[in-house]
């Protein structure tokens, strides 16, 4: 079977419970959001499925084979995690080389393409590069890596507007015109909200939701208007959580609108939305 | 004619109807090529599977065709096709909803001619 899949994968950390019999696939051909709080256990899951830690139990599958310690699953793994794993005093060019060596079919000629269009000098140590260009030098070789799966922890982390539209586009070009599996877990919800076929929001250590994002959206609404008008709409109704200003409530709730009493409003959920009111503590 | 994405319809849909509003408004012209799956989803940073389900809507309905390996393009006939299919939205979304009203206000059908035929003097 081609893609990732974890079976019933725990992670403690001492005493901590950072993943709870977590089991879940990840398809090959599709970008997924991979959502949660900090300290959620995203990056956790990323790091065991990229065999970085281990997990206390459970065991994860790469195209059907057990990634641990397996060279030829793994190599089909790249994970750009916030970590640098680089030594500080490596030219950006020679991380394009060194990770050549790992994932053989690197695209450099597209690496240095990319340093271009991002404005990297390749002969740029990479302990020298602010957090936004230490970003962009992972994310360049995570795009050019041409690993089955690619994982972006916290891509946009410290870039700029014009630097993060850039990604995306780069990031779409390459998956429209060669397919992939991408997993992107961000903090930036509403940005990559487009981008994301499938979305996969992790809550203290469980995976509380994994659904396409588009029938997500559907599944949901929000209404608003006079607080007691939308209360007693609300009755009867599974209400994921509320918003409250002044007189004006907005209540978030879970299935498609029925016949709307005059006053009140109703409009679509934004990821962004339904996350918060799907993590909220 | 830009594209402004918003919250309140599928991305697909509005994807679906900026193309149609180019289609009617004749930005793009019957036989003229359709921008690529690739570039719409690039261009508008959606995904791929998202604009090539608002270009299969436009297919479906004989709007655009594809040639193979060329790509997309306008249909002869795309505009009398959609300026029908708006035409009996505009009657449920405008005309019944306006006739429901007047009919709440004892407005008679006289009236109403009347006072469409002042709105459209201007």
């Amino acid at each position: 079977m081609n893609g990732i899949e974890l079976r019933g994968v725990t992670k403690y950390y001492g005493k901590n419970l950072a993943l709870d019999d977590v089991s879940l696939s990840f398809e090959s051909g599709k970008i997924y959001g991979l959502l949660g709080r900090n300290g959620a256990g995203k990056s956790t899951m990323l790091n065991i499925i990229s065999n970085r830690i281990f997990p206390t139990s459970g065991e994860v599958l790469i195209d059907g084979e057990n990634a641990v310690e397996n060279d030829k699953a793994l190599s089909k793994v790249f994970c750009m995690s916030e970590k640098n794993l680089l030594p500080v005093s490596m030219k950006f060019s020679e991380s394009v080389r060194v990770t050549g060596n790992f994932y053989p079919d690197t695209d450099k000629e597209y690496a240095m393409q990319l340093a271009e269009k991002f404005e990297l000098d390749p002969k740029s140590k990479l302990g020298s590069l602010s957090t936004g260009y230490t970003s962009i030098s992972k994310i360049i070789l995570a795009l050019s890596c041409n690993a089955d799966y690619v994982f972006f922890d916290e891509p946009v982390l410290g870039l700029d507007a014009h630097h993060r539209d850039l990604f995306y586009k780069e990031l779409l070009q390459k998956y429209s015109e060669q397919g992939g599996t991408y997993i992107i877990s961000t903090h930036l919800i509403e940005e990559c909200a487009n981008l994301i076929e499938r979305a996969v929001i992790v809550k203290e250590g469980k995976v509380i939701l994994d659904k396409e994002t588009e029938e997500l959206l559907e599944g949901a609404y929000t209404v608003s208007g006079g607080a007691e008008l939308v209360d007693s709409y609300c009755k009867g109704k599974e209400v994921m959580g509320a918003d409250t200003i002044g007189g004006l409530k907005s209540a978030y709730i879970k299935g498609k609108p029925d016949k709307v009493p005059q006053g009140l409003e109703i409009s679509r959920a934004s990821l962004q939305n339904l996350f918060i009111q799907l993590t909220n503590k | 004619m830009e594209l402004k994405l918003e919250n309140e319809k599928p991305i697909y849909q509005q994807l679906a109807e900026w193309i149609s509003d180019n289609i009617i408004s004749g930005q793009l012209k019957e036989g003229e090529q359709v921008p690529s799956t690739t570039e719409i989803s690039v261009t508008y940073k959606v995904n791929p599977a998202t604009a090539l389900k608002g270009v299969n809507m436009l297919v479906d309905k004989g709007v655009i065709y594809k040639k193979r390996g060329l790509g997309m393009f306008v249909a002869e006939g795309a505009v009398e096709k959609l300026r029908r299919e708006r035409m009996s939205e505009f009657f449920d979304n405008y005309v019944r909803v306006m006739l429901d009203e007047a009919e709440k206000l004892g407005i008679s059908g006289e009236e109403l001619i009347e006072m469409i035929g002042r709105g459209t003097e201007k």
